[in-house]
């Protein structure tokens, strides 16, 4: 198996970046999440056969990679590896939108590719920010901010509790996936009553875990309700970030810095 | 000072499958005692434990915990006075946060924040855990782990510790400090184990588990070393004193 | 099937957005009306249940392809709606950060395909209405089969109608329901098996685990018709609302107000978002068999969009190609001397 041992240690590596001690790192986690809300905004909001005015906008997932110390080539083969299905979307753009739209030296280009490569650039940007906020920012952070943006009690720590089992579960399920493995002799796939059985047995392992969990939350006085502390506090560098960023994003959809640069140039 | 004692008198427990758990069991424990709890698989070690902080109610019998009785309209004090270590730290520690876990237990005391966040550092000082603060648990080592529950627990200022094998899956150095760790304390200490080694370090005093009845009660260095009494009980003497 | 950030529009993606946070939000009071404690830890292991169950992969009958468990089903049958719900979203929103499944704005949408159907359309009407405690292994294979279906399909549906409404994909809506339904026709029969699979196996290895679990269900009672469909209309009535706050005063209000603010004036008619979407949709749709019809129907397009980008000079897209791949240095030059600068502190 694998493609499980390949995803554990993809969440596992992304996990591990999150805690690292940069500057981006150290921002609040609030300001971060809200910047990066406002940057895929912002990138989704152009028309669809913007181009130029995209291009501007890689400062931001650049900017965090680097800042973040974060390897842009593990965010880039992540990117690769994700979501066919927006590919598999755009890639008839140019089926059905075949009207001329530029015409650069005698090669015709028809809106449906300008759209296509449109689309491939907004995942990109959108996919990268999203991926690079959770390796800048530690989940429970992220989730901390949330319950501070008020999204309700109950789903931040939904939240919590599936963060912190999602690993302790996906080396559970690890142990019974090489234990059945150890007895097919290498098939990699499993027959749907293999697989079934296998699922059984970790839903049951799990709700008999919860009830140790439970036992133990009684334990330290728990009745009912989680409550959390507020720890995170918005700073000077949080709020200059923020402003910094926000402006750029506001100058970049409204000005075509790459055609005027490129005017400049030529 | 009457706080720290568990008492227990004739207690009976049955589970709803039918298994008899726990059939007629006595003792007390007084302030300051560290208390060894022994026996085999199934003598009814953890039901026991699930009856000190009334996660489980004696279905005949009475449970004394500090002065109080022990029923339902107690249990939120047993569980202040009693703090629980579990077997699994993975099942205790289900905060996403090492500091987030230990604060948990405060929080719920209904401490105002400053007192939880004092209370938790101090906790987490105690067992050598303050680097770890804002490390989620799932990148702590087992024996960091333990520590840290065992913080989750001093934090809530419990007069009585009870521990379900603590030693369980940890390395020798990390035993060893526990060991040391424990030995520091000056709660009330019950610890149940399999690690014989580890009860003959720490605790005065013992009490063999079997049938869910106590089979025997008094000094450690005597019931540990008295082979017969531990062969009885499925039990074996102590790995240090086996080789000589 | 995952919706991506790339293909909406802001105003689908936060109207949907506005959605699912009104259903997270109408949840989290009905469990804290109703709370069995003990849900709560049993609410976030199985979130981690599921996840760890989609790592697994299995073999299709007779295809060899591999497929793995969606979720949703199995949720609500243990947990029942409102604490699936908040279940699925969490995992959809762990999905969208650590898997890059979709996008942060995406999110929204994936929570309502994913969550709002198998949880309070398809359970209470379909599989809570035809399994009763009693029901035979063989029926509960049957109606989660059919609840499986119905759940994949709106979902898939929905992925069709965001797309569509967002404007950014070429595809007409007879192609992409085309190519969508089928597919999730065989993804929900699976999950519905496997859903019916896992239930059946724990129900004759370990009745009590259901049973105890069930307790907790119990608490967020079953819901009846009258309430869904009231929720129903509460929620579409929010929901269109939004939706038609941002669409009033322009064709696609957020994206109107957003061009507004920044100037942009050269939106063409045919890619204004949703009113045109829809015609475009209507068109396609009801002339898709005729292919000279439709043929008429692209030429028209194609002078729409000739008007709308009146010939772009040569000039300019020279300049905008090079002005583009300067940018695209400078900011990788930024971003090496971030990290040049970062090795020589070090």
């Amino acid at each position: 198996m694998l493609n499980f041992d390949k995803e554990y240690f993809n969440i596992g590596y992304l996990d591990t970046l999150a805690y690292k001690n940069t500057f981006v790192h150290r921002l609040d986690p609030r300001v971060k999440l809200v910047t990066t809300i406002v940057f895929v905004f912002m990138v989704v909001s152009f028309p669809k056969y913007e181009l130029s005015k995209l291009i501007p906008f890689f400062i931001f997932p650049v900017f965090m990679s680097a800042a973040g110390e974060i390897p842009a080539r593990f965010i880039l083969k992540k990117l690769l590896f994700v979501s066919p299905f927006v590919f598999f979307v755009a890639i008839f753009n140019p089926v059905f939108d075949t009207a001329a739209m530029y015409n650069l030296y005698g090669i015709k280009f028809s809106g449906g590719w300008v759209s296509c490569i449109s689309i491939m650039i907004r995942f990109t940007l959108t996919i990268s920010s999203a991926l690079l906020l959770v390796a800048t920012t530690s989940f429970p952070g992220v989730c901390r901010a949330l319950e501070r943006l008020y999204v309700p009690k109950v789903f931040v720590v939904q939240l919590f509790f599936l963060y912190r089992y999602l690993f302790v579960l996906a080396e559970e399920t690890m142990r019974i996936v090489r234990a059945i493995n150890m007895r097919t002799f290498g098939r990699k796939k499993y027959g749907l009553k293999i697989f079934i059985s296998t699922i059984g047995l970790l839903f049951m392992k799990t709700v008999e875990r919860s009830e140790r969990i439970y036992h133990s939350m009684c334990s330290r006085g728990f009745n009912g309700e989680i409550r959390l502390l507020k720890m995170d506090k918005t700073g000077f560098a949080d709020i200059v970030f923020a402003v910094t960023a926000i402006a750029l994003f506001i100058i970049f959809r409204r000005y075509d810095i790459a055609r005027i640069l490129g005017e400049l140039a030529l | 000072m009457s706080h720290h004692i568990i008492d227990f008198k004739d207690v009976h427990f049955t589970y709803p499958d039918g298994t008899k758990a726990l059939d007629g069991i006595s003792f007390r424990i007084t302030h300051g005692e560290s208390v060894g709890i022994v026996g085999a698989n199934g003598a009814g070690k953890s039901t026991l434990i699930s009856h000190m902080n009334g996660y489980l109610l004696p279905a005949k019998g009475t449970i004394i915990i500090g002065d109080m009785h022990l029923n339902k309209s107690t249990i939120n004090n047993a569980r202040k006075t009693v703090g629980v270590v579990f077997q699994n730290p993975d099942d205790q520690l289900f905060m996403p946060t090492v500091f987030d876990d230990v604060a948990f237990g405060p929080l719920n005391l209904g401490m105002t924040e400053e007192r939880v966040v004092e209370r938790s550092n101090e906790a987490l000082n105690t067992v050598g855990c303050s680097h770890l603060k804002d490390k989620p648990p799932h990148h702590l080592s087992m024996g960091q782990k333990r520590a840290v529950t065992i913080a989750g627990v001093i934090a809530m200022q419990s007069d009585i510790l009870v521990m379900d094998e603590p030693a369980a899956s940890l390395d020798p150095k990390s035993r060893r400090q526990l060991i040391n760790l424990l030995k520091e304390f000056r709660h009330t200490k019950i610890i149940a184990s399999h690690d014989l080694d580890l009860i003959m370090d720490v605790c005065e005093r013992c009490l063999v588990i079997s049938d869910g009845k106590v089979a025997a009660d008094g000094a450690t260095g005597e019931l540990l070393t008295n082979e017969q009494l531990l062969e009885e009980n499925n039990l074996e003497l102590p790995l240090s004193l086996q080789n000589r | 099937m995952h919706m991506s950030d790339a293909l909406l529009s802001p105003a689908v993606g936060g109207a949907f957005w506005a959605g699912a946070l009104g259903v997270i939000a109408y949840c989290a009071r009905k469990l804290k009306q109703k709370i069995d404690e003990k849900i709560i830890p049993l609410m976030g292991v199985l979130g981690a249940f599921i996840f760890a169950a989609q790592m697994i992969n299995f073999t299709i009958p007779g295809t060899g392809s591999s497929g793995h468990l969606g979720g949703g089903m199995i949720l609500a049958v243990i947990l029942g709606p409102y604490a699936a719900f908040i279940v699925m979203a969490s995992v959809l929103s762990i999905q969208a950060l650590f898997f890059a499944d979709g996008g942060l704005l995406a999110l929204g949408c994936n929570i309502w395909n994913l969550g709002i159907y198998p949880c309070f359309i398809v359970f209470p009407l379909i599989y809570n209405t035809l399994v009763q405690a009693g029901s035979s292994p063989k029926r509960i294979v049957v109606v989660s089969m059919i609840s499986g279906v119905a759940a994949l399909q709106l979902g898939a549906f929905s992925v069709v109608i965001e797309t569509l409404l967002s404007g950014r994909s070429e595809l007409p809506f007879g192609t992409f329901i085309y190519m969508m339904l089928p597919i999730h026709l065989a993804i929900g029969l699976m999950e519905g098996f496997i859903t019916a699979g896992v239930i059946n196996f724990v129900r004759s290895a370990r009745p009590e685990i259901l049973e105890s679990v069930s307790v907790s269900k119990d608490l967020s009672p079953g819901i009846s018709l009258k309430n869904v469909l009231a929720g129903f209309l509460i929620l579409s009535v929010v929901t269109g609302g939004a939706l038609s706050w941002f669409a009033s005063s322009n064709p696609d209000g957020l994206e109107w107000a957003i061009e507004k603010v920044f100037g942009t004036s050269e939106l063409s008619e045919h890619e204004k978002g949703i009113a045109p979407a829809l015609k475009h949709v209507q068109n396609k749709t009801s002339f898709l068999p005729n292919y000279s019809f439709k043929h008429g129907d692209d030429a028209s397009e194609k002078e729409k969009s000739k008007e709308a980008w009146p010939n772009i000079a040569i000039g300019t897209s020279v300049s905008g190609i090079a002005g583009a791949i300067m940018v695209a240095g400078l900011i990788l030059l930024c971003g090496l001397g971030i990290k040049f600068v970062k090795i020589k502190r070090d």
